[in-house]
């Protein structure tokens, strides 16, 4: 689609100048487009949300916008004048303010202290702590909660609500014209939901740009006036809330065709025995988990940021355990408590950030591949019982069964690309003999070429009986691999579908329309 | 992956290069030893000329070396073992005691000594691994609890002297070997104990382990590997060989109250300058054994020079800082 | 979590304010505790006499200001393991400076913090440039210290004048003066911490590096500074050390575990040693505690070599009652 600047479908009030602009910004990382020549406009006294599949380039945009980014080109006006940052702090300081799903808050601290670190008052030198609070409190009166939020209240006693207040309370602070919201009500009860609603209002009031980029479409209908769609890096469309439906938005979100090449999908021949059973498990933050993982099958599981679904891969590998509900393996009841545990079941878990739980980035490939082996076995026998001879054997095998380009197993781990590491973590569970693989993400952050190797070495295992779970946050992915698709919504699972389900249908579940979602919504309407 | 874009003129130049970059890969250590070797014997070829001379400096060295490629293991996990210089100071002290001037109670007295290596070393496992307390401060309690200790049960004085039997380990040579003259048992000794640790911290799956804690703690509890029990046993290993250190120590130094004093310093030092990265995840015996050399014939250097003993601690710190920085700068240099 | 209004009047509000660190109910416990043992096992001096008690405070001092220094130092999540040479340093150089004289005195005072300045600055420069992990940084710097004092001062060197004694044995009235000096010192590390923006920043960068530097917070500034006055209350006890023993001794530092005991009691007194929270007042509690099992163990005729070997037990004992709770390996 044609980038509509000038032409958007939504009504640009006539004259009024925008507070801020961005024009023709593009943004790559290595390997990736992050963005393509994305324009928007955001006007004051206005609530814009953005959104987007995972990688739609959301956060990137923000990024840029709040100075934690250098766009590679293109243009940023404030108030009608050209602006750049070097840094978040001057952006901050332009009136420009950010507050991210992670709170940047210091635990131990008053709110007062957290508002003004960095450019706390002073009265002849010493700290002015009466005046600081004073003024903490009068942010937390602007925007209304100084019943809610003390000053002088330490920012590890608060509910993720208030310390959210408290980040708003900073933003304002700055005299932010500009405030940016990555996923606001992401950890938000449904009350706490509310007061957020109220007090973005407030502040539209005031003539504040809020833009806010959420995943939770229900949210975004209820607190926005317009959407921008991005997809792909590329922009979209901005639309008044008014004149769109959810179906619509999420139509413009995904609607693409399938032009990757994946193998060839299980026939039900294929699929054996029950391998896996979870009855209503449930742990801290996973509710009521039900569902069945055959031999020879891949099970994808979808779902939005946040679902949860991680937390189900680290449920099952034991290293957030459930804490009700039964588990079985090969038919007999098990709790599987921890990861040695789970290994020892003939588990195998690949993890989402192969850097930091995947690999041990200093040892050479071949020690990260006999890794797991190596931990079941006995400590003093040389390097794998029969000596370093067979080693010598497995390894080059496992490497071609996971198909690795590399001069030499002796070299760092860390030195590889990150498609060549996710092949060595492949081959680490290879080598365990696993025959229940958790996939995490399998090919995020992978170049083409690997991804389609990786693909078909996990179609592959399927053949040799092994049962797949596999996570992931591509649609494509998901459609393209999975024999049968869970998709998780809240910590929960919200639906099932078949294979070669559409993304439409996927993307539903996903941001909470399915039929329990919309009953809770209109639940929630009644109160 | 670089690719050398030499136009082939043919094998001798290919010889060349792989040479080179063969070169470029050994560890600064070794040439650095063998200059400042160098250097020892222009400046007093007696000494460190004659093989007579050489076997001498193995014998003071040996010890080093011991605890020094002890410490690497404890360094490879990440961690920091800075009680072995007290233990140094127990098995001197204490052994003076229990072998009551009689050299029939040498045997028993070793093994009390290598029961107390174990038991210390457990301790401080558990600790770092239960209590959770950082190795730095576990093992810096441990040193004040085992130098006490050690003080308390000899009343504060040597309680008699070391016999022997007992300092052979240290002190003493086998005789009339042919090429090299003598020998210093010491040297055999380490040269057992490194073929040892060699085999158990290069070509066994406890080894990998270690390695694998060092570099990636999370990466290794997904992978099975049982953290607890390979930092126990690293902990146990070390004390152990520390206490084998402190008998030979003994054995050449004689016995004296602050006998132990440094040595976990020199130890750390050794490691560093065999180019042990401070972080965990690295490590290599014979790395350490060279730096040890090369600390000890620094030591010696600076005395013949004439500089006072107590400004070598001094540069001792200086090398330790030095190393480190060095290491962490071009590490991060290659982000 | 309630909210002050204006209308309530300053005294309650300074009294809602203070908070006692619960660490001083532990002091009070150990003191009954040690008290109780005294009166069973030994002469019972403890709780019948004043003097004694009076005694362990004094016995503190030393410990007690540079635990200051060291409670700044590691709530900038740094550790600072050359207070004890610095010390040392600061005892035989200033002994060696006065010469007996008292008209020396200003310029030994001059002299010494100004070494400790110098060892505080390297330190805080070897964290923060040469991104040296501060283990190994201040056991390096300690290390070198050891060796520039041994090399140049073997014994008792030169004497502290009578006048300058005061610091030590002197009283104002019947307070020790000593005892002044160790409460100024904890006044002065509180009003740091609370009341400047320099204590507002060393949260900062103890708590979350990442985020104070994104507020503009010049990390490196700060964490030297703290360095440097970690250093400064080294300084301090060694100048308080040798008015004491009337001739500086370089085993002074090592022979009193200061570095150690300075960590330990910080950690006792709340301050987590991952940095960004706790305060002086606990410290001083801590120290206090470390002074009454120093005088319960000299009460009870404690052989000084199993001393050694208690406090050893004592320390990791007391930070492993807070590092217990985390769920991470540690290295």
């Amino acid at each position: 689609m044609a980038n509509e600047i000038n032409q958007t479908s939504s009504q640009n009030s006539g004259n009024i100048q925008p507070t801020m602009e961005v024009q023709n910004i593009s943004k790559r990382f290595p390997g990736v487009v992050a963005l393509d020549d994305v324009s928007l406009q955001f006007f004051p006294g206005e609530i814009h949300a953005i959104v987007g599949e995972n990688g739609a380039g959301k956060s990137t945009l923000m990024k840029i916008m709040s100075g934690a980014y250098i766009p590679d080109s293109g243009k940023i006006y404030l108030d009608g004048g050209k602006v750049s940052f070097a840094h978040p702090r001057e952006a901050q300081k332009k009136g420009i303010s950010i507050i991210y799903q992670e709170f940047n808050l210091l635990p131990e601290r008053t709110v007062a202290h957290n508002i003004f670190l960095g450019r706390e008052p002073s009265k002849f030198g010493a700290l002015d702590v009466r005046q600081m609070n004073k003024q903490a409190r009068e942010v937390l009166m602007e925007i209304g909660v100084e019943k809610m939020v003390s000053p002088t209240a330490l920012a590890s006693g608060l509910s993720v609500a208030e310390q959210q207040l408290v980040e708003i309370a900073k933003a304002i602070s700055f005299n932010a014209k500009v405030l940016i919201m990555d996923e606001p009500t992401a950890a938000l009860s449904f009350t706490e939901v509310k007061l957020l609603h109220d007090l973005v209002s407030r502040l539209k009031q005031k003539g504040m740009s809020i833009i806010f980029i959420s995943h939770r479409l229900v949210e975004v209908f209820d607190i926005a006036e317009k959407i921008t769609v991005l997809k792909d890096g590329k922009f979209i469309k901005t639309v008044d809330k008014k004149d769109v439906t959810p179906a619509d938005i999420v139509y413009l979100m995904v609607g693409r065709t399938l032009d990757h090449y994946f193998p060839p999908l299980g026939k039900p021949e294929d699929f054996g025995e029950v391998v896996l059973k979870i009855n209503d498990a449930s742990n801290e933050c996973l509710k009521d988990i039900n569902f069945e993982l055959r031999k020879g099958e891949v099970l994808g599981v979808a779902g939005l940021q946040g679902s949860g679904r991680t937390e189900l891969a680290q449920a099952l590998f034991g290293v957030v355990p459930f804490k009700s509900g039964k588990m079985e393996l090969h038919g007999k009841g098990i709790a599987i408590k921890s990861p040695a545990k789970a290994i020892k079941n003939k588990m195998g878990f690949v993890t989402e950030d192969r850097k930091s739980e995947g690999i041990t980035p200093r040892q050479p490939i071949r020690d990260n591949m006999l890794l797991t082996v190596r931990s079941t076995q006995f400590l003093l026998s040389s390097i794998l019982k029969d000596g370093i001879r067979k080693s010598r054997k497995l390894v080059p095998m496992l490497g071609k069964q996971v198909d690795i380009r590399t001069d030499s197993f002796d070299r760092e781990a860390q030195f590889l690309s990150g498609g060549n590491q996710q092949k060595v973590v492949l081959a680490k569970w290879l080598a365990s003999d696993a025959d229940v693989f958790i996939f995490d993400e399998p090919t995020r952050g992978i170049d083409v070429e690997s991804k389609a190797s990786i693909h078909d070495m996990i179609r592959d295992l399927t053949r040799r009986g092994i049962a797949v779970l596999m996570i992931s946050s591509e649609l494509p992915e998901i459609i393209g691999m999975s024999d049968r698709i869970l998709v998780m919504a809240e910590w929960q699972i919200a639906g099932e579908l078949p294979a070669k389900s559409s993304e439409q249908a996927i993307m539903l579940f996903a941001t909470g329309h399915s039929k329990n979602a919309q009953k809770n919504s209109e639940l929630a309407g009644k109160e | 992956m670089t690719t050398t874009s030499v136009t082939s003129p043919g094998g001798f130049t290919k010889l060349l290069v792989t040479i080179w970059g063969g070169i470029k890969r050994i560890p600064p250590v070794y040439p650095i030893f063998f200059l400042i070797f160098i250097v020892l014997g222009i400046l007093n070829p007696v000494k460190y000329q004659s093989i007579n001379g050489v076997m001498t400096f193995l014998r003071t060295a040996s010890p080093l070396a011991i605890l020094a490629f002890g410490e690497m293991m404890v360094l490879a996990l990440g961690g920091f073992d800075l009680s072995v210089g007290a233990i140094v100071t127990f098995v001197v002290l204490v052994s003076s005691k229990l072998l009551a001037n009689n050299p029939a109670n040498a045997f028993p007295a070793i093994m009390i000594m290598l029961g107390f290596g174990v038991a210390i070393g457990l301790v401080n496992g558990l600790v770092v691994s239960y209590l959770k307390v950082p190795s730095f401060i576990a093992t810096l309690g441990m040193m004040l609890f085992v130098r006490g200790g050690a003080l308390y049960w000899v009343g504060g004085a040597p309680q008699g002297y070391l016999t022997d039997n007992w300092r052979a380990f240290g002190r003493n040579y086998f005789e009339n070997v042919p090429i090299f003259g003598r020998v210093p048992y010491a040297l055999l000794i380490l040269i057992g104990l490194a073929l040892l640790t060699y085999y158990i911290f290069h070509r066994t799956n406890l080894g990998k382990q270690i390695l694998a804690i060092g570099d990636n703690v999370r990466a290794s509890q997904l992978s099975g590997v049982r953290v607890k029990l390979v930092r126990v046993l690293t902990f146990v290993m070390c004390s152990v060989l520390a206490v084998i250190a402190g008998v030979m120590i003994g054995g050449y130094g004689g016995v004296n109250v602050t006998i132990g004093e440094g040595f976990e310093m020199q130890a750390i030092a050794a490691c560093v300058v065999g180019g042990v990265l401070l972080g965990g995840g690295k490590g290599s015996i014979l790395n350490a054994i060279f730096g040890a050399f090369t600390l000890q014939a620094i030591v010696n250097l600076l005395n013949l020079l004439g500089l006072p003993k107590p400004y070598t601690d001094a540069v001792q710190g200086l090398i330790i800082i030095g190393a480190v920085a060095y290491v962490g700068l071009t590490s991060m240099r290659k982000r | 979590m309630t909210t002050v209004t204006a209308s309530e009047n300053g005294f309650r509000r300074i009294l809602r304010s203070i908070h006692i660190p619960p660490v001083y109910f532990f002091l009070i416990l150990v003191f009954l505790i040690g008290g109780t043992l005294d009166q069973i096992l030994a002469d019972g001096q403890i709780f019948k006499n004043p003097a004694i008690m009076l005694n362990i405070v004094v016995r503190s001092v030393a410990l007690g200001i540079v635990a200051v220094g060291q409670s700044l130092v590691i709530i900038g999540a740094s550790i600072d393991l050359s207070v004890a040479y610095t010390i040392s340093i600061t005892a035989v150089m200033s002994s060696y400076l006065m010469q007996g004289k008292t008209e020396n005195v200003p310029l030994a005072i001059l002299g010494v913090f100004g070494i400790g300045a110098l060892i505080g600055v390297a330190n805080g420069l070897t964290i923060t440039k040469l991104h040296v992990n501060p283990f190994i940084a201040t056991l390096g710097t300690s290390l070198i210290i050891k060796g520039i004092i041994n090399a140049t001062f073997s014994n008792y060197t030169g004497s502290v004048p009578e006048s300058f004694q005061f610091f030590g044995y002197g009283t104002i009235g019947p307070i020790p003066v000593s005892i002044i000096i160790l409460f100024l010192t904890v006044l002065a590390g509180w009003f740091i911490l609370a009341r400047t923006k320099f204590g507002s920043h060393l949260y900062g960068v103890g708590g979350n590096t990442e985020v104070a530097r994104l507020s503009g917070v010049r990390t490196d500034r700060v964490l030297i500074g703290a360095h440097v006055m970690c250093s400064m209350t080294a300084v301090l006890a060694g100048l308080f050390l040798v008015s004491l023993m009337q001739s500086g001794a370089p085993w002074v530092g090592p022979n009193g575990i200061y570095d150690l005991n300075s960590i330990a009691t910080t950690v006792i007194g709340g301050t987590a040693l991952a940095g960004g929270k706790g305060g002086v007042w606990g410290t001083l509690a801590g120290v206090l505690i470390f002074g009454v099992l120093d005088t319960t163990f000299n009460q009870l005729g404690v052989n000084p070599y199993l001393k050694t070997v208690l406090q050893g037990a004592i320390i990791v004992l007391a930070v492993a009652s807070y590092t217990i709770r985390s769920k991470k390996e540690v290295a």
